[in-house]
C-alpha cells in the first residue's frame, strides 16, 4: 500500500526515504523524483508558483496511479508526496520514492508515476513573474507523449 | 448538481461552485456545457474553447458522452498541469 500525500506544507526527502526502508532488508534499491519550482522560465524570473487541486479527487486519482505502478512493478515500498498552495522558486513541489529488490522496478515505476502523475491528476499551476505578470501552466505535449509510452507492454 | 470550476474556468466565471438545476433535457457533459454556456457572458467566454476543457463527473474523469443526472458533482477545468 503506497503512502499517497497532499499537503501544503514541506515534505523531509530524507525522512521519507528512511521511513521507505525502514526495519527491512529485502530492498536493494530505491528510485527518486523530486520536482523543484524553477526560478526561470523562458529568460523569465519567476516570484511564486500555486498549485490549485481538486480536493475531492486529488487523493484518490493519485492512489489510482500508485496502485497501476504496484500491480505492474514487484515494489516493495512507494511514496508519493504533492505540495499545493503558494511555493516559491527552490522549493520542492513533488516527491515519488519507489523501493524494489532490483534498480531497474524501482527506476521504471518511478519514471511511470511521475510521468502519468502529470497528466492524470488534479492539480493545476499558476506562476507569478517579477514582472508582475501571472499565467497558468498550459498542459504540454511532451506529457502526454511521455504519459503515453507507457500504455505500451512492459519492455 | 453541483458543478465545480478549476484554474482559469474559476476565474472566468467568478466563483468555483455553483448549486444548478439543468432542465432534464441535459444528460450527458456535452448538453451540460452547452446549456452553462448560456448562463452568462462570463460562462459563454470560460466554455468558448471547449477542446481545452477536461470534465469529471464524481470525481473520475469524464468524456462528453458521459451521463449526468440530478445530484451529480461535475467538474470543469483545464488539463492538469501537476508534477
Amino acid at each position: 500500500m503506497a503512502r499517497v500525500l497532499v499537503q501544503e506544507q514541506v515534505f523531509g526527502v530524507g525522512e521519507e526515504l528512511a521511513r521507505l526502508s525502514e526495519g527491512r532488508t529485502d530492498i536493494g534499491g530505491v528510485g527518486l523524483f523530486l520536482g523543484v519550482v524553477r526560478g526561470t522560465l523562458q529568460g523569465r524570473v519567476l516570484t511564486a508558483m500555486t498549485l490549485e487541486h481538486y480536493p475531492a479527487m486529488t487523493q484518490r486519482a493519485l492512489e489510482a496511479i500508485a496502485a497501476k505502478a504496484e500491480a505492474r512493478w514487484p515494489l516493495l515500498g512507494c511514496t508519493v508526496i504533492h505540495r499545493v498552495g503558494r511555493l516559491l522558486p527552490g522549493e520542492p513541489i513533488v516527491l515519488v520514492a519507489t523501493a524494489s529488490a532490483h534498480r531497474a522496478a524501482a527506476l521504471e515505476a518511478c519514471a511511470f508515476l511521475i510521468d502519468w502523475l502529470k497528466t492524470r491528476a488534479p492539480f493545476w499551476k499558476h506562476e507569478e513573474f517579477a514582472d508582475g505578470t501571472s499565467q497558468w501552466v498550459e498542459a504540454r505535449e511532451a506529457d502526454d507523449t511521455a504519459a503515453a509510452r507507457w500504455e505500451k507492454a512492459p519492455a | 448538481m453541483r458543478v465545480l470550476y478549476f484554474a482559469w474556468l474559476r476565474q472566468k466565471i467568478g466563483v468555483g461552485e455553483e448549486e444548478l438545476s439543468p432542465p432534464p433535457d441535459v444528460q450527458d457533459v456535452r448538453g451540460l456545457v452547452d446549456w452553462l454556456a448560456a448562463q452568462s457572458p462570463a460562462h459563454a467566454d470560460a466554455f468558448a474553447h471547449r477542446a481545452a476543457i477536461r470534465c469529471a463527473v464524481n470525481q473520475d474523469f469524464a468524456s462528453p458522452d458521459a451521463r449526468v443526472k440530478p445530484g451529480d458533482e461535475v467538474a470543469f477545468f483545464p488539463p492538469v498541469t501537476g508534477g
